[in-house]
């Protein structure tokens, strides 16, 4: 600790960081552009001026820019100094001669930071009364503007693009005052994080293009502090809505999850809520002529859910809460986990690892701190992006480490530290069927089959002296692999082993648990992560229930005569033909869900749930982390959570295990009390009889317009404003105005900071923990029973059938997600239906690049485009999964030519 | 007694005043063009419109009785998609005309908006949008922004430099 002076006073502040963001923690305001909690300092802006003084004698001092000063014990410097004050007012006035007249017209004005700095050195009058510079923009892809003309050279989006996230196709260009930040040419941004830039960037040069096809200003949204659906890592989202639409998603900050940033698909894929297909009515087939309110669903369901020959069928993107209804409406015996048998056999054993297994599951901020890193058999810019972007941060580690040592800098001067250690990267191995974008960070990557990865797996095992059996038989460059990823693991502090459901493989997640476990036997404190493949795929998993395929069995040999579906396309669970059959056996088919779907065609009875945006509700995510969402408004018709539609039915119908239960709280203290494995989850949130001095916590921002008006076409007397009984949220501006607990924080703003940058008001320290704390629960902590000891059965060296193809699945971040590709920019970068073969296996079945090519699943045909990939091993081929139009949903399987 | 009688004759006197009571509505009071009245959108000196959907004068309106939603045309130039005023709760206190950076929010010198039926105070765009610039004519918003519009690209706006080639090496 050091004891530091600002402006007369004394403040006790750690030592090693910079004075700029030691003055932000202490609260205190002082502007800044180019610094940036999460990449550092380069001290290009020079707003961040402050006075120094040598002594307490010293009255005239020099200027410093803050962001470039290590703290010191007994610094004494002043922000108020007139000089310093003036200074900064100064830069403002300089960057501001070429800013265009587009405050009105910009997407960025009331978020902007540009604009909170200006107002806060008082720079108000402009000086310069000549020509402004101009720029031609870009055209940069569905996801972002380019408005160039914005841009005060603060080199923030190629730190953040290039440096952090790895992206090679943005970059600044020319010279001198004619600077220029885009692409070499126009053209889509490739990265998969390319729309944090609307976030990073101080102003409006990059602003989100989804937005605005329904711009709202920020001061204008209705929030709810939620949880994003678009994978399982559960990344932290603020969801805004105006006029019955859901308008924007911004980073909700979460210390340990995802920190500042999110990938394209959390962050645009957001455009289902909206969507033309939502079903928004209770529908029963055969009673159409009459419109059908919820009383007459209910009392038609009342006779047909009878105890014992109902099942209800989960879903992986359903909340905790829904589920778990669903499972006590009909009872445990009568509830099937709604995701294909694969990705349940993958998923059971991932918790059965952490759950049993001495290995820690990091969070992605500790998996961003590990010194090497090992992925088996994933492709994670696709099947969990955000975690890649810690692999991103964990591979810069070591040689980061190394450079600060060797050029005696510290880690927050970014410029210092990444010219010191140029291109060199900490050891990162990727196993992959194929190669990955993340390849190029890899000391070594390699491609094949995935038993063949579960087997060096198994042999890096072997080689870090865990008695495990040999694998024999492994080629040469795979035991030099293997031998390499060895040492490489042994040599670093904080191993990171990979794995997950991209592989489709139980082998793979055997052979990195098995990884994990021989290095924490070593003494090392090593993670293990292992991706999941939806938002609350680990809840179901944890709350339990039957097998898909047994439900079809029930069905079909005629034990069951109501199907209830929880948010779920069967049509994605199962090959097309498995799920004509088991549909068309259903005697009563209730969907619950708030797509039209494949499903839906089937279905007798559809009632609209509510989508993310619409409900509360709790996830897991991959690490067993607990999160609550937040409704963000109340939904038009008959929409309402689907939990609440089966309490419904659960009163309708006398079930006993559900009575008295009507609001979240019930279900979540219900849960937490039959279920000893969520424990703790009624305590995620505090309770919907909250109150800060008295008051809820508001939804909308005090400035919240129109209030009078939007609703006056209608009709001129306004209604009264929906309530929320199962939250301490209230769906209007009145309420409490000051700090609300983290775990409900529906946006951050505070006064004098209206863009995202005031997250540091909300912060312990900048780029620390939330003020109560990082939001969410663990529920999973390692080794709680020691008893599981290694995996002994590597499998099976890969051997390619005459004939026939292992079909496996070949994520793809637009696209492979379900509910995503609803949003019409995403639908725009999807690729097109495929099927990857090596040019060997092409020749043999003689077909060329883009041909079709006809292959058989269980004796039913599917054509697909084929696509060539010199790095696939022979015999494999990869299909994209979850793509729609594709038709094949279990994955990998042995597909004949 | 005086008192009364000196109240008497001042009241006597102003038989002979000029009169202050306006015959209204044959006669009509004259007003000033400030008089902060009806609210209408105008026009730029192109006829095109000049609201820009910027959201400023809901954000001030104290009685949140604007609301619109802000689009972007073909040709480059954002307007409102719907802009709607709720008079029965507008209070014609002008900070949306303070505010707006545009000059198309104008509060006019006229008054006669009573209604019989509280719903038809409620104004839609084509109610408020009219064909004339109001009381600032000449300015236009799109000739002093750095957007580009159809038939305004970059650097031809006012006090622009043509745009930066940035292939150019000179200093």
């Amino acid at each position: 600790m050091a004891t530091i002076h600002i402006d007369g006073k004394s403040y006790e502040v750690k030592e090693g960081r910079n004075l700029l963001e030691t003055c932000l923690s202490l609260g205190l305001d002082l502007p800044y552009f180019c610094w940036h909690p999460a990449l550092g300092s380069v001290g290009a802006c020079r707003q961040c001026a402050v006075k120094s003084f040598k002594d307490g004698q010293d009255t005239k001092g020099k200027l410093i820019m803050s962001c470039m000063e290590p703290v010191k014990d007994q610094l004494r410097i002043s922000i108020s100094d007139k000089e310093a004050a003036a200074f900064r007012e100064q830069v403002i006035g300089w960057l501001m001669t070429n800013h265009p007249h587009d405050c009105a017209v910009c997407d960025e004005g009331g978020s902007c930071h540009l604009q909170d700095m200006t107002v806060m050195t008082g720079h108000s009058y402009r000086n310069y009364h000549f020509t402004k510079r101009t720029y031609k923009n870009q055209y940069l892809g569905p996801f972002l503007n380019h408005e160039m003309n914005r841009c005060i050279q603060c080199y923030r989006c190629v730190r953040f693009y290039k440096d952090f996230a790895g992206g090679k196709d943005m970059d600044v260009f020319a010279a001198h005052n004619h600077v220029y930040f885009g692409r070499h040419q126009d053209g889509v941004l490739e990265s998969e994080f390319s729309g944090n830039l609307a976030e990073v960037c101080p102003t409006g040069v990059f602003t989100d293009k989804t937005l605005q096809h329904h711009y709202t200003r920020k001061w204008d949204m209705t929030y709810a502090p939620s949880v994003c659906q678009g994978c399982g890592l559960g990344c932290n989202i603020i969801a805004g809505e105006r006029y019955g639409s859901l308008r924007q998603i911004t980073t909700r900050y979460n210390g340990a999850v995802n920190g500042y940033f999110l990938c394209d698909r959390g962050r645009y894929g957001y455009e289902f809520v909206n969507s033309p297909r939502r079903i928004k009515e209770v529908a029963i087939r055969g009673l159409t002529d009459t419109a059908i309110d919820t009383n007459t669903a209910l009392q038609y369901l009342q006779d047909k859910c009878k105890p014992g020959r109902t099942i209800g069928i989960g879903s992986p993107r359903a909340s905790l809460e829904s589920n778990f209804v669903l499972q006590q409406l009909v009872g445990p015996d009568h509830f099937y986990l709604g995701v294909s048998d694969t990705e349940h056999d993958l998923v059971s054993l991932a918790l059965k690892i952490l759950r049993q297994g001495p290995v820690r599951t990091p969070s992605m901020q500790e998996a961003a701190a590990a010194d090497a890193v090992l992925i088996l058999g994933e492709d994670l810019l696709n099947t969990a992006p955000m975690l890649a972007l810690s692999v991103r941060q964990a591979v810069r580690r070591q040689p980061a480490q190394e450079a600060m040592h060797t050029a005696h800098v510290l880690s927050w001067q970014d410029a210092a530290v990444r010219e010191a250690m140029q291109d060199k990267h900490g050891p990162c191995f990727i196993l992959h069927v194929q190669p990955t974008k993340l390849d190029e960070i890899a000391t070594g990557a390699y491609h094949t089959a995935p038993d063949n990865i579960a087997r060096i797996g198994f042999a890096v095992c072997r080689l870090l002296k865990a008695p495990v059996p040999e694998v024999k038989d492994l080629t040469e460059q795979e035991q030099q692999l293997a031998q390499q990823i060895a040492d490489a693991l042994m040599a670093a502090e904080r191993p990171l082993v990979i794995a997950g459901y991209g592989s489709g493989c139980e082998g793979v997640l055997r052979a990195a648990a098995n990884i994990g476990r021989a290095l924490h036997d070593s003494g090392k404190p090593a993670m293990l992560a292992l991706t999941t493949p939806e938002c609350n795929s680990m809840g179901l998993e944890m709350l339990g229930g039957h097998r898909l395929e047994s439900a079809i069995d029930a069905v079909v040999n005629g034990e069951a005569d109501t199907v209830i579906v929880l948010e779920n396309d069967l049509y994605r669970r199962l090959d097309k033909p498995v799920a004509d059959r088991f549909l068309k056996h259903c005697r009563e088919l209730v969907l619950l869900d708030h797509l039209y779907n494949a499903t839906a065609e089937m279905a007798t009875v559809l009632l609209p749930g509510g989508t993310f945006a619409e409900s509360d509700g709790t996830l897991v995510n991959n690490e067993g982390r607990a999160q609550r969402f937040f409704q963000v408004f109340t939904p038009p018709g008959a929409i309402q959570e689907s939990w609440r539609w089966l309490l419904m039915l659960a009163a309708a119908t006398g079930n006993e295990r559900l009575k008295h239960m009507a609001y979240l709280d019930d279900i979540t203290r219900a849960i937490a009390q039959r279920l000893p494995a969520f424990a703790g989850i009624e305590r995620l949130t505090p309770p919907a009889d909250f109150r800060i001095a008295g008051q809820k916590i508001p939804r909308e921002p005090h400035r919240y317009s129109g209030r009078t008006a939007m609703l006056a076409d209608v009709n001129v007397s306004e209604p009264k404003p929906p309530e929320d009984e199962d939250t301490a949220l209230s769906f209007t501006m009145e309420g409490y105005r000051g700090e609300p607990p983290s775990s409900m924080i529906p946006f951050f703003w505070w006064p004098g900071w209206n863009s995202v940058q005031s997250i540091n008001k909300f912060q312990v320290e900048t780029g620390g923990p939330l003020h109560d704390g990082d939001p969410g629960k663990r529920l999973i902590e390692p080794g709680s029973n020691g008893q599981h000891g290694y995996f002994m059965d590597a499998p099976e060296h890969f051997v390619p059938l005459a004939g026939h193809l292992l079909l496996i699945p070949l994520y793809h971040i637009f696209g492979s997600d379900e509910l995503s590709v609803h949003t019409p920019a995403v639908a725009e970068r999807m690729p097109a239906p495929y099927i990857m073969l090596c040019p060997e296996d092409a020749q043999r079945y003689q077909v060329a690049e883009n041909h079709q090519l006809q292959i058989a699943i269980d004796g039913h045909p599917y054509t697909l485009t084929v696509k060539l990939n010199p790095a696939m091993q022979k015999g494999i081929a990869g299909v994209p999964a979850g793509m729609p139009g594709i038709g094949i949903s279990e994955t990998p399987v042995i597909a004949k030519i | 007694m005086f008192s009364l009688l000196r109240s008497m004759w001042l009241v006597f006197l102003h038989m002979f005043h000029k009169r202050e009571t306006y015959q209204y509505p044959e006669q009509k009071a004259p007003l000033p063009a400030r008089w902060r009245g009806r609210i209408a959108l105008t026009r730029d000196p192109d006829g095109g419109e000049r609201c820009v959907g910027c959201y400023l004068c809901a954000a001030a309106c104290p009685v949140d009785c604007i609301s619109l939603q802000a689009t972007e045309a073909e040709d480059g130039r954002r307007y409102p998609l719907f802009f709607r005023i709720n008079f029965s709760r507008c209070i014609f206190c002008g900070f949306c005309e303070e505010a707006c950076p545009t000059y198309a929010i104008q509060l006019l010198p006229d008054y006669e908006m009573a209604e019989y039926n509280r719903q038809n105070l409620v104004y839609e765009k084509e109610d408020l949008l009219i064909n004339s610039e109001g009381k600032y004519p000449g300015y236009n918003y799109y000739r002093v922004a750095g957007m580009a519009i159809q038939g305004k690209d970059k650097g031809q706006a006012e006090q622009e430099e043509p745009p930066v080639d940035i292939k150019s090496l000179l200093p």
